[in-house]
C-alpha cells in the first residue's frame, strides 16, 4: 500500500509538471482557433443559408461556391491539411512552428465544419417566424440576428460543442510542429519512449475534459431552450 | 383601403409546362373599417392571395394598393414602411419560442425603431386589450393555441397598423377558442377601426364577424358581396355549398318524390326581422293550407339574424300558390326544393 503510494507520489513529481503545461497548450489552441472558428464559420453558415436557391440572398453561383471550397477543405484529413498549409501559414502568422503556427490549419479545419454546423441549426428556425418577422417590415438583417441566429441558439450551442471536441482530437497532431498538447505527450513520451502510464494519464485527462465539455454544452444548450 | 387589382400569381414548377396558376386575374376592393372574408377550399389560392397583399408572395402580375399606394412600385425600403402599416396573423402564431410573451411583442417593435418608453406602454396597452396582461414573463411553449394567437395578435396590434391580415388564424384552434378569437378581432374592428382581411375555409368565421365575403375557387374569386346577399342568394356551387355546411338540410330524393304528390317542398329564408315572425302559422290561418316543417335553423351574422326553414305545403294548387305569394310579400325569401337527381 505505502508502496504504491510512494510510486504515484513519485510520478506526479515527476511528470505533473510536464502534462498541467500540456493541457493548458491544448485549451490555448483549443480557445484560440474556436473564437476565431466561430467568427468566420457562424457568418459563412449564415451566408450558406441565405444564399440557398429561393432565400433572400438566393444565388447558385454563390451557394455553388461555397459549397464546394467547404466540402474540399472537409475532404482533407487534419494531418495532411497541417503541411499542405505550411507555407500558408507561414505567410499569415510568419512561423509554422508552435502554438502559433497550429492556430491557422485549426481554424481552417474547424471554421468550415463550424459553418456547416451552422448552417444545419439555421434551417431548423421556423420558416413561419421568419416569415412574420419579414411581414412586420423588419430589417433582414435584424432577422438574421434577432429571429435565425436566437431561436436557433440551443442547436448552435449543441453544435460548436461538437467542434470543440473534434477541435481537441486534431490538436493531438499539433505535436508534429511542435505545438505541444497532450496529444503530443502522450505520443512523444508514452508512445515512443515507452511510458504507459504517461499515456494513459493523458488519454484520462482528455476523458475527464471532454465530459465536462459535453455536459457543459448540452446544460447551457437546454437552458436557451426555455422551454 | 385594400384594393387588389387583376392579380395572378404563377408558381415555377421544375418540369415544364407544369406551372401552377395560384392566382387567376384576382380583384377585390376592401374599404376602410371593413372586415372582408375570403373562403374556399384548400388549394383554392386563398393563402396565396393574402401573402400577396404585403408582397411576402410577389404576384406575377396585377397591383395591390394599400392605402393609395402600390406595393410593386416601392423600392424594399419602401416597402418595409408599408409593411409596417399592414398586420398579419398565422395560423401557426409564428412566435419566437426563445422569447417570453413580454418580448415577442417588444423585440419587433424594438426593430422598428420605437423607443422605449413606448414599447413598454404599447406591450401593456395591447396585452390588456387581449386579455394576457398577467403572461408577461412566461414563454410561448406554456401558452395554449388561443394564448399564443392572442400573443400574435397583441404583436400586430402593437405596431398600430391600419390593416390586419389573417391568414387561416383560427383553423388551428378547437371550436370554443375560434370564438373567442374572433370576438377579439370584431373588438379590435370595432375599437380601433381596423380593416380586416381573413382568409378561412370555415364558413362559421365569415358567419360570425365578416360584413363582406369573397368566394374563391381554382384560383379565381367565383362571387363576392355582402355576407347576407351570399347567404340568402348564392349564385354558384360551390357558394351553395358553403352555405350549406351552415345549414344541413339535404332532403332524402325518395322523400322528395313522395311529398310532392301533395304540395310543394319550399325553403324559406328569412333575414333580418322577418326572422322573428311566425310565418307559417298565419298561413295556416290565412290559407286553406297545411304545412309541415321538415327542417330548419336559424344562426345569428354578424349584424341581423338569418333563418332558413324547409317545409311541405299540402293544400290545393291555387290555395298554395296564394300563401306562397303572401309570404313573399312579408319579406320572406320562397324557392321551392327539387329533388338533385
Amino acid at each position: 500500500m505505502v508502496k504504491l503510494m510512494n510510486e504515484i507520489l513519485a510520478f506526479i513529481d515527476r511528470w505533473s509538471g510536464l502534462i498541467w503545461e500540456s493541457t493548458i497548450e491544448t485549451f490555448q489552441m483549443v480557445s484560440i482557433s474556436l473564437i476565431i472558428s466561430i467568427i468566420i464559420g457562424l457568418p459563412l453558415g449564415v451566408l450558406l443559408v441565405l444564399s440557398r436557391p429561393g432565400k433572400s440572398l438566393g444565388n447558385k453561383y454563390l451557394s455553388g461556391f461555397l459549397n464546394v471550397i467547404i466540402n474540399i477543405i472537409r475532404s482533407v484529413p487534419f494531418i495532411i491539411l497541417l503541411f499542405t498549409l505550411l507555407p500558408f501559414t507561414r505567410f499569415i502568422v510568419g512561423t509554422s512552428m508552435g502554438v502559433r503556427g497550429v492556430i491557422v490549419p485549426l481554424v481552417v479545419f474547424t471554421a468550415p465544419y463550424i459553418a456547416r454546423l451552422m448552417e444545419s441549426a439555421l434551417l431548423e428556425v421556423d420558416k413561419g417566424v421568419i416569415e412574420a418577422y419579414e411581414a412586420m417590415g423588419i430589417r433582414t438583417r435584424d432577422i438574421i440576428w434577432h429571429v435565425m441566429v436566437r431561436e436557433a441558439k440551443p442547436s448552435i450551442i449543441l453544435g460548436i460543442t461538437i467542434a470543440v471536441i473534434g477541435l481537441i482530437g486534431a490538436t493531438a497532431m499539433a505535436g508534429l510542429v511542435g505545438a505541444g498538447g497532450l496529444g503530443d505527450v502522450a505520443y512523444r513520451f508514452g508512445h515512443l519512449r515507452y511510458e504507459p502510464v504517461v499515456m494513459y494519464a493523458t488519454i484520462v485527462i482528455l476523458i475527464i475534459i471532454i465530459q465536462v465539455i459535453q455536459t457543459l454544452g448540452n446544460q447551457i444548450a437546454d437552458r436557451a431552450k426555455k422551454d | 383601403m385594400i384594393e387588389l387589382r387583376h392579380l395572378s400569381k404563377t408558381f415555377e414548377s421544375k418540369k415544364k409546362n407544369e406551372d401552377v396558376l395560384a392566382l387567376n386575374d384576382v380583384s377585390l376592393h376592401v374599404k376602410k373599417g371593413e372586415i372582408f372574408g375570403v373562403i374556399g377550399y384548400s388549394g383554392a389560392g386563398k393563402s396565396t392571395l393574402v401573402r400577396c397583399v404585403n408582397y411576402l408572395e410577389r404576384p406575377t402580375s396585377g397591383e395591390v394598393i394599400i392605402d393609395g399606394a402600390e406595393l410593386g412600385e416601392m423600392s424594399t425600403e419602401q416597402l418595409r414602411q408599408a409593411r409596417q402599416n399592414i398586420g398579419m396573423i398565422f395560423q401557426g402564431f409564428n412566435l419566437l419560442t426563445t422569447a417570453n410573451v413580454y418580448d415577442n411583442i417588444a423585440i419587433p417593435l424594438k426593430l422598428t425603431g420605437v423607443s422605449s418608453s413606448e414599447i413598454k406602454k404599447r406591450v401593456d396597452k395591447y396585452l390588456n386589450i387581449v386579455g394576457l396582461a398577467d403572461k408577461k414573463k412566461v414563454f410561448p411553449n406554456q401558452l395554449s393555441g388561443g394564448q399564443k394567437q392572442r400573443v400574435a395578435i397583441a404583436r400586430a396590434l402593437s405596431h398600430e397598423p391600419e390593416v390586419l391580415l389573417s391568414d387561416e388564424a383560427t383553423s388551428a384552434l378547437d371550436p370554443e377558442t375560434t370564438d373567442a378569437i374572433l370576438d377579439l378581432l370584431l373588438k379590435i374592428n370595432r375599437e380601433f377601426g381596423i380593416t380586416i382581411l381573413l382568409i378561412t375555409h370555415e364558413m362559421h368565421v365569415i358567419q360570425k364577424i365578416c360584413d363582406q365575403v369573397a368566394v374563391m375557387e381554382n384560383g379565381q374569386v367565383i362571387e363576392q358581396g355582402k355576407v347576407i346577399d351570399i347567404y340568402t342568394q348564392p349564385k354558384n356551387k360551390t357558394t351553395e355549398k358553403f352555405v350549406s355546411s351552415i345549414f344541413p338540410s339535404d332532403i332524402p330524393d325518395t322523400i322528395i318524390d313522395d311529398l310532392e304528390k301533395q304540395g310543394p317542398i319550399i325553403n324559406l329564408t328569412f333575414v333580418g326581422h322577418s326572422a322573428d315572425q311566425p310565418a307559417l302559422s298565419m298561413l295556416s290561418k290565412q290559407f286553406d293550407i297545411q304545412s309541415n316543417i321538415l327542417s330548419g335553423n336559424i344562426v345569428q351574422l354578424k349584424d341581423q339574424p338569418f333563418g332558413k326553414l324547409t317545409a311541405h305545403i299540402q293544400g290545393d294548387k291555387v290555395e298554395t300558390d296564394k300563401a306562397l305569394a303572401y309570404l313573399q310579400e312579408q319579406g320572406v325569401k320562397v324557392s321551392e326544393v327539387k329533388r338533385r337527381g
